[in-house]
């Protein structure tokens, strides 16, 4: 191996331990009392003391807000691939102008922030007296995920030859029959793309559960604002609790951070 | 007859699949986008302030409000100002981590994961993680080895606060960045290096002839989501700086978000989330409009 590589491999690899300095220092922060943390932040722990943790998980209703976090991720992500695929099949098969129309229209709504929707979201739906609940977040998601994912769909299902279903319908098979058994598995690769930006993207999303859920249902994100509201100065636990909420998605990406790279890669680029 | 009826019946039944095929995902997208979105342009031309059932209707008042209003245009100049270093910095950034990631070094794909991993955590956990190092690592690190600008955190004046907000967007974004520029790179054939070395062509005028042009579809979608996500931030800013100093980082989200949900204007609000919408668009669109263009000279 040439000498260059060698040393740009160095490099690289020292700026990427930087890089991720900043997550190493909240892991060792995180067993130390408050007062070695102020006299300093840099030093190792003199013990391996999980007394933070035992706090952060009380206080932050851990179990509680990661099963939260769980539930209406798994349930929204599940409804937004399946409900988008389905609907992308109708746009593209058999186009009318109407469905083009529809198609387009998803397209643009791409670029409303949520922002410029937020507030008259929680006004329709605060009258209706549907907020406070996750049955509706999980809804919302599936309103706001739709045309991403329809849009990604669109493209790929453009791309799976007619014939294939031609030929299915010729047996006498049913659209439906048609979309399950070909055109849903050939979509595989597709739908794993979009599982893995749209459950980076719900697991992580503040702004809409804090006005949706209730304080009886917060998710991980919620839950670690809160904390850190309420505990302010006490440095101890709140290190403890960034590390409870980072630890299971940093665990999960250990094993699937090829997919998850390889699926923002794909996901971005459409 | 008994097989042009059973057809008839099939196809009665594939129109029924089409439309319950279709409508799960398109109620969703209407009733959570399309409904908001049609309110919310009515909502701007009224004067609600969320008690009421509705606001009476005061033309472009809320527009005009928010034209005279000088907390809102600080707070619009502070974001522009904002999404244009972070814009530059993160794209600088990415490109050259991308760069140095696609020369075949060794554990390449290990650095290209590490340099990913905050993206899969979110804006409040970053930006408290961000909170404790600038308020404790690198105040301690200043004041053990004597550095000036290092001493008094950096979340305690607007100015030093601002950057505070740069150097975490762009820590943040650099790894999602560095990923789209990787593919834009794997696209470009090995062998116009090649004719390009055997023409005499050094490294940097490869990088500036060849790799550039080439690479400009994945500058445009990666300057796009720069400019998208660092217009609507928000988390980042609330979990690190909070708004403060005295309320001299709020970014136009949280204000907006202030406006409407705290103050309780939020006809008003809505008016400036519009305002936000147009400006961020429009020069989201011309970006991309432009880089078309030199796509296709390229």
């Amino acid at each position: 191996m040439k000498a260059w590589r060698i040393g740009l491999g160095v490099t690289m690899a020292v700026l990427g331990i930087l890089y991720l300095l900043p997550f190493v220092l909240v892991g060792l922060n995180a067993f130390k009392p408050r007062k070695a943390i102020i006299r300093n932040p840099l030093a190792l722990p003199d013990a391996w003391n999980v007394e933070n943790f035992l706090q952060a998980m009380e206080k932050m209703r851990f179990v509680e807000s990661l099963m939260n976090s769980l539930i209406i991720t798994a349930a929204s992500v599940a409804l937004i691939v399946f409900f988008s695929a389905m609907a992308a099949y109708v746009l593209v098969r058999r186009p009318t102008r109407l469905k083009q129309f529809i198609f387009y229209a998803l397209v643009a709504s791409m670029l409303i922030p949520f922002q410029a929707l937020m507030i008259p979201l929680v006004k329709v739906y605060g009258s209706l007296g549907l907020l406070n609940s996750r049955l509706s977040l999980i809804y919302m998601y599936v309103g706001f995920g739709a045309p991403l994912a329809v849009f990604i769909y669109h493209g790929m299902i453009k791309a799976i030859p007619l014939e294939l279903e031609e030929a299915a319908m010729m047996d006498g098979a049913t659209r439906r029959q048609v979309f399950f058994r070909i055109v849903w598995p050939l979509l595989r690769p597709t739908t794993l793309s979009i599982v893995i930006l749209d459950v980076l993207w719900i697991w992580n999303d503040f702004l809409l559960p804090s006005l949706v859920l209730p304080d009886s249902a917060r998710t991980l994100p919620l839950a670690t604002y809160n904390f850190f509201g309420t505990y302010t100065v006490n440095y101890g636990p709140l290190m403890a609790g960034l590390v409870l909420t980072m630890l299971p998605v940093l665990l999960v990406y250990m094993f699937l951070q090829r997919y998850i790279i390889s699926g923002v890669m794909q996901g971005s680029i459409k | 007859m008994m097989a042009g009826r059973r057809r008839r019946r099939r196809v009665f039944r594939d129109r029924l699949t089409e439309v319950l095929f279709a409508f799960p995902a398109l109620w969703a997208f209407a009733t959570v986008i399309l409904v908001p979105f049609g309110y919310g342009i009515y909502l701007t031309f009224t004067d609600w302030d969320g008690v009421g059932a509705r606001g009476s209707f005061v033309g472009w008042q809320n527009f005009v409000r928010a034209f005279y209003d000088g907390r809102f245009w600080h707070s619009m100049t502070l974001t522009l100002a904002y999404v244009a270093v972070s814009t530059v910095l993160l794209n600088v950034i990415a490109f050259g981590l991308a760069y140095a990631l696609t020369r075949g070094v060794p554990g390449e794909r290990v650095l290209r994961a590490g340099f990913f991993a905050p993206n899969l955590l979110g804006g409040i956990v970053l930006g408290f993680v961000w909170q404790f190092i600038f308020l404790r690592v690198l105040v301690h690190l200043g004041e053990s080895f004597d550095v000036a600008w290092l001493m008094k955190s950096w979340l305690s004046s607007p100015t030093s606060a601002f950057w505070a907000l740069v150097v975490v967007t762009v820590w943040q974004y650099a790894g999602y960045m560095m990923v789209i520029y990787i593919g834009g790179l794997m696209n470009i054939p090995g062998e116009l290096f090649e004719a390009a070395a055997v023409d005499g062509a050094g490294p940097w005028t490869r990088l500036v002839r060849i790799v550039l042009p080439l690479v400009t579809p994945a500058t445009v979608i990666s300057i796009f989501l720069s400019l998208q996500r660092s217009f609507m931030v928000y988390d980042v800013n609330l979990a690190l700086t909070g708004g403060g100093p005295y309320r001299s980082t709020e970014l136009i989200s949280m204000y907006v978000y202030r406006k409407a949900f705290v103050e309780q204007q939020y006809a008003s609000g809505q008016a400036q989330a519009f305002i936000l919408f147009a400006v961020a668009s429009i020069i989201a669109l011309v970006q991309v409009y432009v880089g078309k263009r030199r796509e296709i000279e390229a």
